[in-house]
Protein backbone atom coordinates (compact mmCIF):
# COMPACT_ATOMS: atom_id res chain seq x y z
CA UNK A 1 0.00 0.00 0.00
CA UNK A 2 3.03 2.29 0.26
CA UNK A 3 3.02 3.54 -3.37
CA UNK A 4 -0.64 4.55 -3.25
CA UNK A 5 -0.07 6.45 0.00
CA UNK A 6 2.51 8.60 -1.67
CA UNK A 7 0.08 9.40 -4.50
CA UNK A 8 -2.52 10.35 -1.90
CA UNK A 9 -0.26 12.92 -0.30
CA UNK A 10 0.63 14.25 -3.72
CA UNK A 11 -3.04 14.60 -4.61
CA UNK A 12 -3.80 16.86 -1.64
CA UNK A 13 -2.35 20.34 -1.41
CA UNK A 14 -0.09 20.79 1.57
CA UNK A 15 -0.97 22.87 4.60
CA UNK A 16 -4.05 20.87 5.66
CA UNK A 17 -3.94 18.86 8.89
CA UNK A 18 -4.48 15.08 8.51
CA UNK A 19 -6.56 12.71 10.70
CA UNK A 20 -8.88 13.74 13.54
CA UNK A 21 -7.37 17.23 14.03
CA UNK A 22 -8.04 17.61 10.30
CA UNK A 23 -11.73 16.70 10.80
CA UNK A 24 -12.12 19.34 13.51
CA UNK A 25 -10.24 21.93 11.47
CA UNK A 26 -12.26 21.22 8.31
CA UNK A 27 -15.67 21.39 10.00
CA UNK A 28 -14.82 24.46 12.06
CA UNK A 29 -13.22 26.43 9.24
CA UNK A 30 -16.48 28.28 8.51
CA UNK A 31 -15.87 27.91 4.77
CA UNK A 32 -16.29 24.49 3.16
CA UNK A 33 -16.14 21.30 5.18
CA UNK A 34 -15.33 18.94 2.30
CA UNK A 35 -12.01 20.18 1.00
CA UNK A 36 -10.51 18.88 -2.25
CA UNK A 37 -13.99 17.72 -3.29
CA UNK A 38 -16.00 19.52 -5.99
CA UNK A 39 -19.50 20.43 -4.76
CA UNK A 40 -21.17 18.11 -7.29
CA UNK A 41 -19.29 15.14 -5.89
CA UNK A 42 -20.10 16.08 -2.27
CA UNK A 43 -23.78 16.36 -3.21
CA UNK A 44 -23.66 12.99 -4.97
CA UNK A 45 -22.26 11.48 -1.76
CA UNK A 46 -25.07 13.05 0.30
CA UNK A 47 -27.60 11.61 -2.16
CA UNK A 48 -25.98 8.17 -2.01
CA UNK A 49 -26.07 8.32 1.79
CA UNK A 50 -29.82 8.94 1.69
CA UNK A 51 -30.20 6.16 -0.88
CA UNK A 52 -28.32 3.86 1.50
CA UNK A 53 -31.07 4.40 4.05
CA UNK A 54 -33.81 3.69 1.50
CA UNK A 55 -32.26 0.37 0.45
CA UNK A 56 -31.56 -0.46 4.10
CA UNK A 57 -35.23 0.07 4.92
CA UNK A 58 -36.17 -2.39 2.15
CA UNK A 59 -33.65 -4.98 3.28
CA UNK A 60 -34.55 -4.60 6.96
CA UNK A 61 -38.28 -4.97 6.21
CA UNK A 62 -37.38 -8.07 4.18
CA UNK A 63 -35.51 -9.41 7.23
CA UNK A 64 -38.53 -8.66 9.43
CA UNK A 65 -41.08 -10.48 7.27
CA UNK A 66 -38.76 -13.41 6.65
CA UNK A 67 -38.07 -13.82 10.38
CA UNK A 68 -41.70 -13.45 11.44
CA UNK A 69 -43.41 -15.74 8.93
CA UNK A 70 -44.51 -19.17 10.17
CA UNK A 71 -44.56 -20.54 6.61
CA UNK A 72 -41.23 -21.79 5.20
CA UNK A 73 -39.43 -19.26 2.97
CA UNK A 74 -38.98 -20.38 -0.68
CA UNK A 75 -35.40 -21.59 -1.26
CA UNK A 76 -33.79 -18.94 -3.52
CA UNK A 77 -31.19 -21.43 -4.75
CA UNK A 78 -33.97 -23.53 -6.30
CA UNK A 79 -36.33 -20.71 -7.27
CA UNK A 80 -33.62 -18.95 -9.28
CA UNK A 81 -32.10 -22.08 -10.81
CA UNK A 82 -31.90 -22.18 -14.57
CA UNK A 83 -31.63 -25.22 -16.80
CA UNK A 84 -29.78 -25.23 -20.12
CA UNK A 85 -31.25 -28.47 -21.41
CA UNK A 86 -29.82 -30.58 -18.58
CA UNK A 87 -29.75 -30.39 -14.78
CA UNK A 88 -30.84 -27.01 -13.40
CA UNK A 89 -27.85 -24.93 -12.28
CA UNK A 90 -28.58 -23.02 -9.05
CA UNK A 91 -28.55 -19.21 -9.19
CA UNK A 92 -26.69 -19.22 -12.51
CA UNK A 93 -28.46 -16.20 -14.00
CA UNK A 94 -27.93 -14.21 -10.79
CA UNK A 95 -24.23 -15.13 -10.84
CA UNK A 96 -23.91 -13.94 -14.44
CA UNK A 97 -25.71 -10.70 -13.53
CA UNK A 98 -23.30 -10.22 -10.62
CA UNK A 99 -20.28 -10.65 -12.88
CA UNK A 100 -21.74 -8.27 -15.45
CA UNK A 101 -22.21 -5.58 -12.82
CA UNK A 102 -18.67 -6.02 -11.50
CA UNK A 103 -17.30 -5.84 -15.04
CA UNK A 104 -19.23 -2.62 -15.59
CA UNK A 105 -17.79 -1.19 -12.35
CA UNK A 106 -14.31 -1.92 -13.71
CA UNK A 107 -14.96 -0.20 -17.03
CA UNK A 108 -16.47 2.75 -15.14
CA UNK A 109 -13.40 3.19 -12.96
CA UNK A 110 -11.23 3.14 -16.11
CA UNK A 111 -13.51 5.73 -17.72
CA UNK A 112 -13.00 8.05 -14.73
CA UNK A 113 -9.25 7.56 -15.00
CA UNK A 114 -9.07 8.27 -18.74
CA UNK A 115 -11.44 11.19 -18.21
CA UNK A 116 -8.92 12.92 -15.98
CA UNK A 117 -6.29 12.24 -18.64
CA UNK A 118 -8.60 14.06 -21.08
CA UNK A 119 -8.61 11.03 -23.35
CA UNK A 120 -11.96 11.69 -24.98
CA UNK A 121 -12.04 8.60 -27.18
CA UNK A 122 -11.22 6.04 -24.50
CA UNK A 123 -13.49 7.71 -21.94
CA UNK A 124 -16.44 7.69 -24.33
CA UNK A 125 -15.90 4.08 -25.35
CA UNK A 126 -15.54 2.92 -21.73
CA UNK A 127 -18.66 4.85 -20.68
CA UNK A 128 -20.63 3.28 -23.52
CA UNK A 129 -19.40 -0.22 -22.61
CA UNK A 130 -20.48 0.45 -19.01
CA UNK A 131 -23.92 1.56 -20.25
CA UNK A 132 -24.19 -1.51 -22.47
CA UNK A 133 -23.34 -3.86 -19.58
CA UNK A 134 -25.87 -2.03 -17.41
CA UNK A 135 -28.53 -2.40 -20.09
CA UNK A 136 -27.81 -6.13 -20.41
CA UNK A 137 -28.16 -6.42 -16.62
CA UNK A 138 -31.62 -4.85 -16.80
CA UNK A 139 -32.46 -7.13 -19.74
CA UNK A 140 -31.56 -10.23 -17.73
CA UNK A 141 -33.59 -8.92 -14.82
CA UNK A 142 -36.58 -8.52 -17.14
CA UNK A 143 -36.07 -12.13 -18.24
CA UNK A 144 -35.85 -13.26 -14.60
CA UNK A 145 -39.04 -11.39 -13.67
CA UNK A 146 -40.91 -12.80 -16.67
CA UNK A 147 -39.85 -16.34 -15.84
CA UNK A 148 -40.90 -15.90 -12.21
CA UNK A 149 -44.25 -14.31 -13.02
CA UNK A 150 -45.29 -16.41 -16.03
CA UNK A 151 -43.74 -19.82 -15.35
CA UNK A 152 -43.48 -19.97 -11.55
CA UNK A 153 -46.60 -17.96 -10.76
CA UNK A 154 -44.94 -15.62 -8.26
CA UNK A 155 -47.11 -12.65 -7.30
CA UNK A 156 -46.56 -9.83 -4.77
CA UNK A 157 -49.32 -11.38 -2.63
CA UNK A 158 -48.42 -15.04 -2.95
CA UNK A 159 -46.55 -17.83 -4.70
CA UNK A 160 -46.74 -21.62 -4.94
CA UNK A 161 -43.35 -22.21 -3.22
CA UNK A 162 -43.88 -20.93 0.31
CA UNK A 163 -44.21 -17.73 2.35
CA UNK A 164 -46.40 -15.24 0.48
CA UNK A 165 -44.17 -12.28 1.44
CA UNK A 166 -41.46 -13.63 -0.90
CA UNK A 167 -42.93 -11.99 -4.01
CA UNK A 168 -43.57 -8.61 -2.38
CA UNK A 169 -40.03 -8.24 -1.05
CA UNK A 170 -38.45 -9.65 -4.23
CA UNK A 171 -40.27 -7.31 -6.62
CA UNK A 172 -39.77 -4.31 -4.35
CA UNK A 173 -36.05 -4.78 -3.75
CA UNK A 174 -34.90 -5.95 -7.18
CA UNK A 175 -37.35 -3.59 -8.89
CA UNK A 176 -35.98 -0.57 -7.08
CA UNK A 177 -32.43 -1.67 -7.82
CA UNK A 178 -33.23 -2.29 -11.49
CA UNK A 179 -34.75 1.19 -11.64
CA UNK A 180 -31.47 2.61 -10.32
CA UNK A 181 -29.52 0.71 -12.98
CA UNK A 182 -31.86 1.97 -15.73
CA UNK A 183 -31.47 5.60 -14.63
CA UNK A 184 -27.71 5.02 -14.46
CA UNK A 185 -27.64 3.71 -18.05
CA UNK A 186 -29.48 6.82 -19.28
CA UNK A 187 -27.05 9.14 -17.49
CA UNK A 188 -24.02 7.15 -18.70
CA UNK A 189 -25.14 7.66 -22.29
CA UNK A 190 -25.70 11.39 -21.65
CA UNK A 191 -22.27 11.83 -20.07
CA UNK A 192 -20.65 9.77 -22.85
CA UNK A 193 -22.23 12.07 -25.44
CA UNK A 194 -20.95 15.16 -23.62
CA UNK A 195 -17.44 13.73 -23.35
CA UNK A 196 -17.43 12.79 -27.03
CA UNK A 197 -18.67 16.24 -28.07
CA UNK A 198 -15.89 17.84 -26.00
CA UNK A 199 -18.22 19.72 -23.64
CA UNK A 200 -15.83 19.20 -20.75
CA UNK A 201 -12.87 20.58 -22.70
CA UNK A 202 -14.61 23.70 -23.98
CA UNK A 203 -16.62 24.33 -20.81
CA UNK A 204 -19.91 24.28 -22.75
CA UNK A 205 -22.84 25.02 -20.48
CA UNK A 206 -25.27 22.19 -19.74
CA UNK A 207 -28.78 22.34 -21.23
CA UNK A 208 -30.41 21.88 -17.82
CA UNK A 209 -28.15 23.48 -15.20
CA UNK A 210 -26.49 25.97 -17.60
CA UNK A 211 -23.28 25.40 -15.64
CA UNK A 212 -19.92 24.61 -17.13
CA UNK A 213 -18.99 20.98 -16.75
CA UNK A 214 -15.61 19.29 -16.52
CA UNK A 215 -14.24 15.78 -16.19
CA UNK A 216 -15.14 15.64 -12.49
CA UNK A 217 -18.66 14.86 -13.68
CA UNK A 218 -17.39 11.52 -14.96
CA UNK A 219 -16.16 10.72 -11.46
CA UNK A 220 -19.47 11.79 -9.89
CA UNK A 221 -21.26 9.57 -12.41
CA UNK A 222 -18.87 6.79 -11.41
CA UNK A 223 -19.79 7.17 -7.73
CA UNK A 224 -23.45 6.57 -8.59
CA UNK A 225 -22.60 3.56 -10.73
CA UNK A 226 -20.39 1.95 -8.08
CA UNK A 227 -23.13 2.53 -5.53
CA UNK A 228 -25.54 0.55 -7.71
CA UNK A 229 -22.97 -2.26 -7.79
CA UNK A 230 -22.53 -1.94 -4.02
CA UNK A 231 -26.26 -2.31 -3.37
CA UNK A 232 -26.28 -5.40 -5.56
CA UNK A 233 -23.56 -6.95 -3.36
CA UNK A 234 -25.93 -6.69 -0.39
CA UNK A 235 -29.00 -7.88 -2.33
CA UNK A 236 -27.02 -10.84 -3.68
CA UNK A 237 -25.89 -11.82 -0.17
CA UNK A 238 -29.11 -11.29 1.74
CA UNK A 239 -31.80 -12.14 -0.79
CA UNK A 240 -30.26 -14.73 -3.10
CA UNK A 241 -27.67 -16.50 -0.96
CA UNK A 242 -29.15 -16.36 2.55
CA UNK B 1 -3.47 18.31 -17.36
CA UNK B 2 -5.77 16.79 -14.76
CA UNK B 3 -7.89 19.03 -12.60
CA UNK B 4 -6.34 19.81 -9.22
CA UNK B 5 -9.24 18.25 -7.27
CA UNK B 6 -9.59 15.06 -9.32
CA UNK B 7 -8.93 11.57 -8.04
CA UNK B 8 -6.18 10.10 -10.17
CA UNK B 9 -4.43 6.89 -9.33
CA UNK B 10 -2.34 4.29 -11.15
CA UNK B 11 -4.43 1.84 -13.16
CA UNK B 12 -2.75 -1.12 -11.45
CA UNK B 13 -4.69 -0.59 -8.20
CA UNK B 14 -7.99 -0.69 -10.06
CA UNK B 15 -7.12 -3.77 -12.07
CA UNK B 16 -6.05 -5.66 -8.94
CA UNK B 17 -9.23 -4.77 -7.05
CA UNK B 18 -11.28 -5.61 -10.13
CA UNK B 19 -9.76 -9.08 -10.25
CA UNK B 20 -10.24 -9.50 -6.51
CA UNK B 21 -13.95 -8.65 -6.81
CA UNK B 22 -14.33 -11.39 -9.43
CA UNK B 23 -12.64 -13.90 -7.15
CA UNK B 24 -14.76 -12.90 -4.14
CA UNK B 25 -17.97 -13.11 -6.19
CA UNK B 26 -17.00 -16.57 -7.37
CA UNK B 27 -16.38 -17.62 -3.76
CA UNK B 28 -19.76 -16.35 -2.60
CA UNK B 29 -21.43 -18.15 -5.51
CA UNK B 30 -19.60 -21.37 -4.59
CA UNK B 31 -20.99 -21.08 -1.03
CA UNK B 32 -24.40 -21.69 -2.57
CA UNK B 33 -23.21 -24.13 -5.22
CA UNK B 34 -21.72 -26.50 -2.64
CA UNK B 35 -24.78 -26.20 -0.38
CA UNK B 36 -22.85 -25.10 2.70
CA UNK B 37 -25.25 -24.85 5.63
CA UNK B 38 -25.69 -23.18 9.00
CA UNK B 39 -23.20 -20.86 10.68
CA UNK B 40 -20.47 -21.64 8.13
CA UNK B 41 -22.74 -20.56 5.25
CA UNK B 42 -23.86 -17.31 6.92
CA UNK B 43 -20.43 -16.30 8.12
CA UNK B 44 -18.89 -16.92 4.68
CA UNK B 45 -21.68 -14.97 2.94
CA UNK B 46 -21.15 -12.03 5.31
CA UNK B 47 -17.36 -12.21 5.03
CA UNK B 48 -17.33 -12.11 1.22
CA UNK B 49 -20.06 -9.44 1.22
CA UNK B 50 -18.19 -7.09 3.53
CA UNK B 51 -14.90 -7.64 1.69
CA UNK B 52 -16.52 -6.83 -1.66
CA UNK B 53 -18.37 -3.81 -0.27
CA UNK B 54 -15.20 -2.59 1.43
CA UNK B 55 -13.07 -2.78 -1.70
CA UNK B 56 -15.72 -1.05 -3.83
CA UNK B 57 -16.10 1.80 -1.32
CA UNK B 58 -12.40 2.16 -0.53
CA UNK B 59 -10.87 1.94 -3.99
CA UNK B 60 -13.53 2.31 -6.69
CA UNK B 61 -15.32 5.10 -4.82
CA UNK B 62 -11.98 6.60 -3.69
CA UNK B 63 -12.87 6.83 0.01
CA UNK B 64 -9.37 5.57 0.82
CA UNK B 65 -7.94 8.75 -0.68
CA UNK B 66 -10.55 11.27 0.48
CA UNK B 67 -10.10 13.59 3.45
CA UNK B 68 -11.26 12.10 6.74
CA UNK B 69 -13.98 14.77 7.13
CA UNK B 70 -15.79 13.41 4.07
CA UNK B 71 -15.19 9.72 4.88
CA UNK B 72 -16.63 10.11 8.37
CA UNK B 73 -19.64 12.09 7.11
CA UNK B 74 -20.45 9.19 4.77
CA UNK B 75 -19.47 6.14 6.79
CA UNK B 76 -20.63 7.03 10.32
CA UNK B 77 -24.39 7.75 9.78
CA UNK B 78 -25.16 4.23 8.42
CA UNK B 79 -23.97 2.81 11.77
CA UNK B 80 -27.37 3.73 13.26
CA UNK B 81 -28.80 1.07 10.95
CA UNK B 82 -27.43 -1.52 13.38
CA UNK B 83 -29.86 -0.20 16.01
CA UNK B 84 -32.68 -0.38 13.45
CA UNK B 85 -31.75 -3.98 12.62
CA UNK B 86 -31.70 -4.81 16.33
CA UNK B 87 -35.12 -3.28 17.00
CA UNK B 88 -36.69 -4.96 13.98
CA UNK B 89 -35.29 -8.41 14.78
CA UNK B 90 -36.77 -8.19 18.30
CA UNK B 91 -40.06 -7.12 16.70
CA UNK B 92 -39.92 -9.99 14.19
CA UNK B 93 -39.24 -12.54 16.94
CA UNK B 94 -42.22 -11.22 18.89
CA UNK B 95 -44.49 -11.39 15.84
CA UNK B 96 -43.34 -14.94 15.15
CA UNK B 97 -44.07 -15.90 18.75
CA UNK B 98 -47.56 -14.40 18.78
CA UNK B 99 -48.34 -15.99 15.42
CA UNK B 100 -47.34 -19.33 16.90
CA UNK B 101 -49.66 -18.78 19.87
CA UNK B 102 -52.69 -17.48 17.97
CA UNK B 103 -52.56 -19.46 14.72
CA UNK B 104 -51.14 -22.70 16.11
CA UNK B 105 -47.50 -23.71 15.74
CA UNK B 106 -46.81 -23.22 12.02
CA UNK B 107 -49.35 -23.25 9.21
Amino acid sequence: MAPSDTTATEAHPTGLAPGLPGVAADWSSDQRAFKNVPWGKAMMWIFLLSDTFIFSCFLISYMTVRMSTTVPWPIPSEVFALSFGGEPIPLILIAIMTFILITSSGTMVLAVNYGYRMDKKKTTILLLITALLGASFVGMQAFEWTKLIVEEGVRPWGNPMGASQFGATFFMITGFHGFHVSIGVIFLVLVARKVWRGDYDTGKRGFFTSRKGNYEIVETMGLYWHFVDLVWVFIFAFFYLW
Amino acid sequence: MAHAEGQQHPLGVYIKVWGLLFVLSTFSYLVDYYHLEGVLRWSLILLFMFLKAGFIIAVFMHIKWERMALSLAILVPPVVLLVFIGIMSIEADYTFLTRGIFFGAGA
